[in-house]
């Protein structure tokens, strides 16, 4: 099997700092990958370079095949790779559904919408609350509601919605239970978990050991920028992981091929 | 992990006996402050509308207190020293859209820059500078009027542009570069114009286009100058701009979270760039509704050094959030008709004009209160 | 090496340069003219007065102004350069009066003469000399012409004044106390406007000297009484202002306007009916006289003397009109036009 996202030989270096040091990462098709490492370790650089934020000083991402060289976020957006931030990018005042849309909103057809550039309300209303049905989310009363009226696991969950709605090769979750409390965080899992059963291949980063064992398919772990080997969350530990990302233990060298 | 295998953690089993609600969005009844805090929040500019026609109805019942007894039949006609009603007329009523007309319609390109989260200290200036602009085109240089209101509204345009470059590609703070654009243009204009005005009747006899906007039309006794209409035109268009066109939710976006809307893939710089360019041409629009008011072309009309200060009291009054991304259009064309319905009222009431500014310092800091307390709306 | 010998060089030549200049200046007399801003055509114009007369007599002008009216700082700082700089003297329209006395004494203990222009200071003998139109009588003279243009009306005149400002600078209760006296009308406090009881006094406002106040101010006093037909104004674009605000009503026709300043739009406004009359002061006079009057004092130490009965030196002051009314002596729209400013 292809991978659906490769990296190979990614370069980034800040200064003399090296975050990403010739580092190779392999996404496949239909599976939960989760990124771990130290602080410091370099993953949310190699996250930057996969979703647009950062561009790479070398090396190649190829993206089901075709090489792809992304100068902005919006770029690897166009591209069917969704990134949910850690700060979740959404503007506390507006709507869930006008965030949702936020930079692809979607025009009245008619001579409203080419001549006047009115704003088709009522479908991306529609569409929003399909989406958050779809994923058997939430109980919507009022998709008009501004997203600070929400609590941190519904605002969470509404922009992995967004991110499942328009995101259709690829998804990333950066720290996506970090703040939250241990019910929403449960959501959020199974919440991923959903969007892992319709066929959308996940990157997820996470210092929570438990929250990355329970959903991950695979582990790459990240020690010093690159890639240190990837594991099987089924034949390894907690401890082995927290192990290998801090150097405590080396991995098995036939590990670090796979 | 098979799909028999329970999901979750051990520790973490207890919690089926816990809660499920946890991510609903749930509506229950809530009590009457906090309804009204979620519809404020959700309708900004209900504030100031119903603080304008509390205060219309205030002073016009101190006001006209004794034609509206003899209306009601409370007092005979004989028995009072005035019959006839002097705030609740057309003329007076009309009289106040044309007085706040400047400030209407300069404030709505302060609540365009306001929404963004910046600021603009040169919003009068450029006014005063690009009516200059329009009249010494056409009397010193021989223009027609129509290119010279067109140059004029291009040059407005223009230094809305240098201001938006600055503030989103330099990144300095909107407030500073406001500020000096509001030097740099106020001089140039006492510098361009040495401070000669260009008198009402040389702009009749020879531009009138000039005085275009001055137009009135009599309904009854009441006068609407085709300013007043364009102030509330300019409105209506924005208002409409801002709710219903892609552009009108990225300005709010980009004012709430500049960071946040360009992860979701707003154009954060052009969207700036075009609020502070359309700010600028409105402000140059401004400068053509001043020769329609004034007659003249006055280079040392007050807009110049207050228009900043008179326009950011309208938006304040109107609802219109200082940290962006909140409030409404309309909210500023009624906070700047409730300075308006002060101003007159509270002189025709009798009352020393100092009052008024002592009033509107109270609304502005109410005003700014009411805000912060919709601000903490929540779930 | 050779570059920075160069440099150096280079430096110290102009150094020399520069310095033999200053000692060049130092041999011509300095004045300071120190004006409340430097937009008002009115301070241009005795800015120009000043400049050209300090030429013909060979003196160096050096020019200050205030950033806006009333900017007291500001001529404070000038007034301490002029003293650094060694000036003979000072011409000065003060922001406020009462707090520049104390700079301007140290300015006249360090050997300066110090002349007022346009503005008495308070008290007014904290200046060597003031050179300044007798603002009571400008008010004076249009308020009698008002008043016998009108004639029997007179009696039942509904009259607004249009003022300069809240804060009731000194020019401004002149001019309106002088206006009000003119039209026979009991002033209470001459010092106060605002305090009369006549009848015929609809009411007054402020307009900050400008037409967009002017328009305002006149708005808001029809709106209190649309039968207004004299209206008083501080100066002639308040007056424009105020004209366009009747115009708007259609009332431009019947209703006297009257001002003071003399300003080429204003006279061309007289010309026009916009305005009934205007009295016109003469800034160009007062600065050239004060550029002489410092001549004298650093050639010969004499001071200048009051215009006999009055404590100041009048720059005079005419009535401008083509109405000219009994008993009100006037010039016509023609020989003000000649005599105008800014």
């Amino acid at each position: 099997m292809q991978p659906i996202l490769k990296g190979r030989n990614l370069v980034k270096r800040y200064g003399k700092v090296t975050a990403l040091d010739h580092c190779d990462f392999d996404l496949m098709p239909g599976e939960i990958l989760a990124v771990i490492g130290d602080n410091g370790a370099g993953k949310s650089t190699l996250i930057k370079a996969v979703s647009g934020a950062v561009i790479p000083d070398g090396g190649t991402i190829e993206l089901e095949g075709k090489p792809i060289r992304f100068q902005s976020p919006i770029e690897a957006r166009d591209a069917g790779i969704e990134t949910v931030y850690q700060t979740l990018a959404m503007s506390p005042a507006l709507s869930i559904a006008e965030n949702m849309f936020m930079g692809r909103e979607i025009r009245k057809s008619g001579p409203m919408g080419q001549w006047l550039r009115m704003l088709d309300r009522k479908e991306m209303e529609r569409i929003a609350r399909q989406k958050l049905n779809d994923l058997g989310l939430m109980t919507i009363q009022n998709i008009n509601q501004p997203v600070e009226t929400l609590s941190g696991g519904q605002r969470q969950g509404v922009a992995v919605a967004r991110a499942a709605a328009f995101g259709s090769k690829v998804i990333i979750l950066d720290e996506p239970t970090a703040a939250l409390g241990v019910k929403e965080s449960r959501k959020v899992l199974e919440l991923i978990l959903d969007v892992k059963a319709r066929g959308i291949p996940i990157i997820l980063i996470s210092h929570n050991m438990p929250h990355v064992f329970e959903v991950a398919d695979r582990i790459h772990v990240h020690r010093l920028g690159k890639r240190l080997c990837v594991i099987d969350p089924k034949d390894h530990t907690m401890s082995d992981a927290v192990a290998y990302m801090t150097g405590a233990k080396e991995p098995d060298p036939a590990l670090s091929a796979a | 992990m098979s799909e028999t295998t329970p999901r979750g953690q051990e520790y973490e089993q207890v919690l089926s006996g816990a809660s499920q609600t946890v991510a609903q969005f749930d509506d229950h009844k809530k009590g009457f402050v906090s309804r009204l805090q979620h519809f404020l929040h959700s309708n900004p500019s209900m504030v100031p509308l119903i603080v304008l026609v509390i205060s219309t109805l205030g002073l016009g019942l101190y006001i006209d207190w004794e034609p509206i007894k003899v209306m009601t039949g409370m007092a005979r006609l004989e028995d009072v020293n005035n019959g006839s009603f002097r705030f609740f007329a057309p003329f007076t009523l009309s009289l106040i859209l044309q007085q706040v007309q400047i400030v209407g319609v300069l404030a709505l390109a302060q609540t365009l820059i306001i929404l963004t989260a910046g600021i603009d200290l040169s919003v009068g200036a450029i006014a005063v500078l690009c009516s200059v602009i329009m009249g010494k085109l056409t009397f010193d240089y021989g223009l027609p009027p129509f290119f010279s209101i067109l140059l004029g509204l291009a040059f407005g345009t223009g230094i809305g542009a240098v201001s938006g470059y600055l503030v989103s590609r330099v990144k300095l703070p909107p407030f500073i570069v406001t500020l000096g654009m509001w030097q740099i243009v106020l001089a140039a204009n006492y510098l361009y114009s040495a401070n000669e005005t260009i008198r009402s009747q040389d702009i009749e006899a020879s531009a009138p286009l000039l005085q275009f906007l001055g137009t009135s039309f009599a309904f009854g006794s009441a006068k609407i100058t085709l300013g007043v209409v364009a102030m509330l035109v300019l409105a209506l268009i924005l208002a409409y701009a801002l709710r219903s066109t892609a552009w009108g939710r990225h300005v709010y976006a980009v004012g709430d979270d500049p960071e946040a809307a360009e992860l979701a893939g707003v154009d954060v710089h052009k969207t700036l760039m075009s609020v502070y360019m359309l700010a600028g041409f409105i402000c140059a629009f401004t400068a053509w509704v001043m020769i329609g008011r004034f007659g003249s072309v006055s280079p040392s009309a007050s807009t110049g050094v207050l228009g900043n200060i008179q326009s950011i009291t309208a938006v304040v009054i109107g609802g219109i959030s200082l940290f962006g991304g909140r409030g409404s259009i309309l909210g500023a064309l009624f906070g700047a008709l409730i300075v308006g319905v002060f101003e007159l009222g509270l002189r025709m009431a009798g009352a020393d004009s100092q009052w008024t500014y002592l009033l509107i310092g109270f609304l502005i800091i109410a005003a700014v209160s009411v805000d912060q307390w919709i601000r903490k709306v929540s779930g | 090496m050779k570059n920075l010998t160069k440099t150096l060089a280079m430096g110290a030549s102009a150094l020399a340069f520069s310095a033999s200049m200053a000692l060049a200046g130092g041999h011509s007399t300095t004045v300071c003219l120190i004006t409340k801003t430097d937009t008002n055509p009115f301070f241009v114009k005795m800015k120009e007065g000043a400049t050209a007369k300090a030429e013909e007599l060979g003196m160096t002008l050096k020019a200050y102004a205030g950033k806006i009216d009333g900017d007291h700082e500001s001529q404070v700082q000038a007034i301490e350069t002029c003293i650094a700089d060694g000036a003979k003297g000072i011409l000065i329209t003060a922001s406020d009066t009462a707090a520049i006395v104390e700079p301007l004494k140290q300015a006249r203990d360090a050997g300066l003469l110090v002349i007022a222009l346009d503005t008495p200071l308070d008290p007014i003998d904290a200046a060597d000399a003031t050179f300044a139109t007798d603002n009571f009588l400008a008010g004076l003279l249009i308020g009698q012409w008002a008043k016998a243009t009108l004639g029997d009306a007179a009696a039942d005149a509904r009259i607004a004044t249009l003022d300069l400002a809240i804060s009731q600078p000194t020019v401004d209760v002149l001019r309106n106390q002088g206006f009000l006296q003119g039209f026979g009308i009991d002033l209470a406090d001459p010092g106060k406007i605002g305090d009369e009881t006549d009848p015929r006094i609809v009411g007054s406002d402020v307009t900050a000297g400008n037409e967009e106040g002017g328009r305002r101010a006149m708005e808001n006093l029809l709106a209190k009484d649309s039968t207004i037909n004299v209206v008083h104004t501080i100066n002639e674009p308040a007056a424009a202002g105020a004209y366009e605000a009747l115009k708007a009503i259609g009332r431009e026709n019947d209703v006297l306007i009257v001002s003071v300043d003399g300003g080429c739009p204003g006279v061309q406004n007289v010309k026009d009916g916009v305005i009934g009359a205007t009295s016109q002061q003469y800034p160009l006079l007062m600065a050239s006289l004060g550029v002489e009057a410092v001549k004298a004092w650093a050639d010969n130490g004499v001071k200048p003397e009051p215009t006999e009965g009055k404590n100041f030196f009048d720059t005079g002051v005419a009535l401008v009109t083509d109405k000219p009314a009994e008993g009100v002596e006037s010039i016509s729209v023609e020989e003000g036009m000649n005599l105008c400013w800014g």
